[in-house]
């Protein structure tokens, strides 16, 4: 998948893709407990961040790392961790923490095959509902799976974007397959991804207000150091950080961090898609099963199937709208998924029966094989 | 290889601590940044670092590769009997079959070619952690997976410094076992 033949050919893993493009989106701080199969990220870092002036730190554990990675973005930097399912477990309290307190992160989590230590070196896709409701409480979270290693770059700078642009945690949702595939890729040019920064109060305003709570607003983010003073707390807080138990304070608060991020849930959707103009048949797809699903379709294209292939990018916030729109000309959706079908339901939620759904789930340890998913679909129809 | 044929893949097998991952990253690399084709190199291994079996694939293409894994190889290296026996099923009717018959006492097949590349290592190299090295040279030689010139400018590239020399000596071993062992002139 080279692109742009003036740009350099590299051979790149996944995991060191992500790496190159968190640099590049400006992320100077990375603490992590390295974990296969995510290792590589924590050690292109703890090479790579001291030469520009940044901080890497091997902490004790997962929960330590996510503490560390709020507790330097509080202070203004741009902070990384990466994990697998184990580590992401440990890191599920303090990524509450970050959603309630509004605090830029990104977590990048190389899925491999679980439940506890399961498979540490073979892929699945089985954390996509963790990520979504892993933390406890009502709250949005915004995650990306990427299913190139170009796109490992563009979609780790697209993270550090939006974790500043909506003060929020972003994760990014590879699988094993992913993160340790190399791939030729044209490295794009110095300056090619454009990252926001968190909105910064003036350091003269006057009655400084931190949190969210204003419609659904992002508030300024000042730093610790400046001139601004914030309490930062996992108790439900009121605009200035203060524990608050006022009904309607409670309520604009909780509503304000889940409608920042869902409300624009359309305009957060990134797709790809595949000869959907005329399909009949759809495979709903993402990460590297829809890589398979891909092949799959251009397979089944020859057997003179009219089939297409709608890959999402944006796992949460969950945009149904394309969906919506493909809905009416479809005999069937087929959702291959390394797991026992988890995003498959906002799909059937999306569609709401306007088309059949059919799940496809493997959880042996491996990923599909492009034959695997054409003999399905070609049961499907004939069924 | 047919030049402009659409996939071409590779896969290269053995146990833990041979060597394959980093074969199979050096094969990508030349057929991707020298030969200027698209590449895609998965891996397949246990949670060991040595021992346990280990895999890599690598797909050439001069079109867009989608599935990342190999399914019809058309080379297949395999440094032990374990790895030859799981994957030979996975070779193309006409594809080329190597193996190690330092480790492998029967391939299996047929038209398996032998090549013993770890005591090669041993006796040309002085050390058997040059068999991977010595297999690429035979199999790029077989199969033109990748210019030999590509090949071997690469591996220069990214071996530790102070050891082209044997890397190059090893390249070159590799070379001269396949060419007597298809009974080519050297």
């Amino acid at each position: 998948m080279s692109g742009n033949n003036e740009r350099p050919i590299w051979v790149l893993q996944g995991n060191e893709a992500c790496s190159v493009g968190a640099v590049a989106a400006g992320v100077n701080f990375f603490a992590g407990y390295p974990i296969t199969p995510s290792s590589e990220v924590a050690e292109f870092m703890a090479r790579h961040l001291p030469l520009i002036g940044g901080r890497f730190i091997q902490m004790e554990d997962e929960i330590a790392s996510m503490a560390a990675i709020i507790g330097a973005s509080l202070a203004g930097a741009r902070s990384m961790t990466a994990t697998s399912g184990p580590g992401f477990s440990l890191m599920q309290e303090n990524l509450g923490l970050a959603c309630l307190a509004e605090i830029p992160c990104v977590i990048l989590n190389v899925q491999r095959a679980g439940p506890s230590t399961g498979l540490p070196t073979q892929p699945a896709q089985g954390d996509v509902m963790q990520t979504r409701w892993g933390t406890h409480g009502d709250h949005a979270i915004i995650a990306l799976a990427p299913a190139t290693v170009l796109e490992c770059i563009e979609l780790t700078a697209c993270c550090v974007s939006l974790s500043e642009e909506f003060r929020t945690p972003v994760v990014l949702l590879l699988d094993e397959v992913i993160g340790h595939m190399r791939e030729s890729v044209a490295i794009p040019a110095p300056g090619s991804y454009k990252v926001r920064s968190r909105p910064l109060p003036s350091d003269d305003e006057e009655d400084y207000q931190p949190f969210c709570c204003r419609c659904n607003d992002v508030p300024p983010m000042a730093h610790f150091g400046g001139p601004h003073r914030f309490h930062v707390t996992g108790l439900t807080h009121d605009e200035r950080g203060f524990p608050t138990m006022v009904p309607a304070e409670v309520d604009k608060k909780i509503r304000g961090i889940v409608d920042k991020i869902e409300l624009k849930a359309d305009d957060l959707a990134m797709n790809e898609e595949t000869m959907t103009d005329d399909c009949e048949v759809l495979l709903f797809a993402y990460g590297s099963s829809a890589r398979v699903a891909k092949a799959s379709v251009k397979d089944l294209r020859e057997r003179g199937v009219k089939a297409g292939l709608l890959r999402v990018k944006t796992i949460w916030p969950f945009s149904g709208k394309r969906l919506k729109e493909l809905a009416p000309q479809l005999r069937t959706i087929i959702v291959p998924e390394m797991n026992l079908g988890q995003l498959v339901t906002e799909v059937e939620r999306a569609v709401a029966g306007v088309a059949p759904v059919r799940h496809l789930g493997r959880v042996d340890g491996h990923l599909f094989e492009p034959d695997q998913i054409t003999d399905f679909v070609l049961e499907e129809i004939a069924s | 290889m047919t030049k402009d044929s659409g996939r071409f893949e590779i896969r290269l097998s053995g146990s833990g601590g041979q060597g394959l991952m980093l074969a199979g990253k050096l094969l990508a690399e030349a057929a991707s940044v020298c030969d200027g084709k698209n590449t895609v190199q998965t891996q397949s291994y246990g949670p060991e670092a040595r021992g346990g079996k280990s895999k890599t694939d690598v797909v050439i293409s001069a079109e867009e590769i989608d599935y990342p894994k190999a399914t019809r190889v058309d080379v297949l290296l395999a440094m032990t009997q374990v790895s030859a026996d799981e994957y030979r099923k996975s070779l193309k009717e006409d594809g080329l079959f190597v193996v190690d018959s330092y480790l492998v006492d029967d391939p299996g097949h047929d038209s398996a070619i032998g090549i013993p590349f770890t005591l090669l290592a041993i006796e040309k190299c002085g050390r058997a952690l040059f068999a991977n090295v010595i297999a690429l040279g035979a199999i790029v030689e077989l199969s033109n997976a990748v210019e030999w010139e590509s090949l071997e400018k690469t591996v220069l590239a990214r071996v530790p410094s102070g050891t082209e020399d044997v890397n190059k000596r090893a390249l070159d071993v590799g070379r001269e076992a396949a060419r007597s062992a298809t009974g080519k002139a050297s």
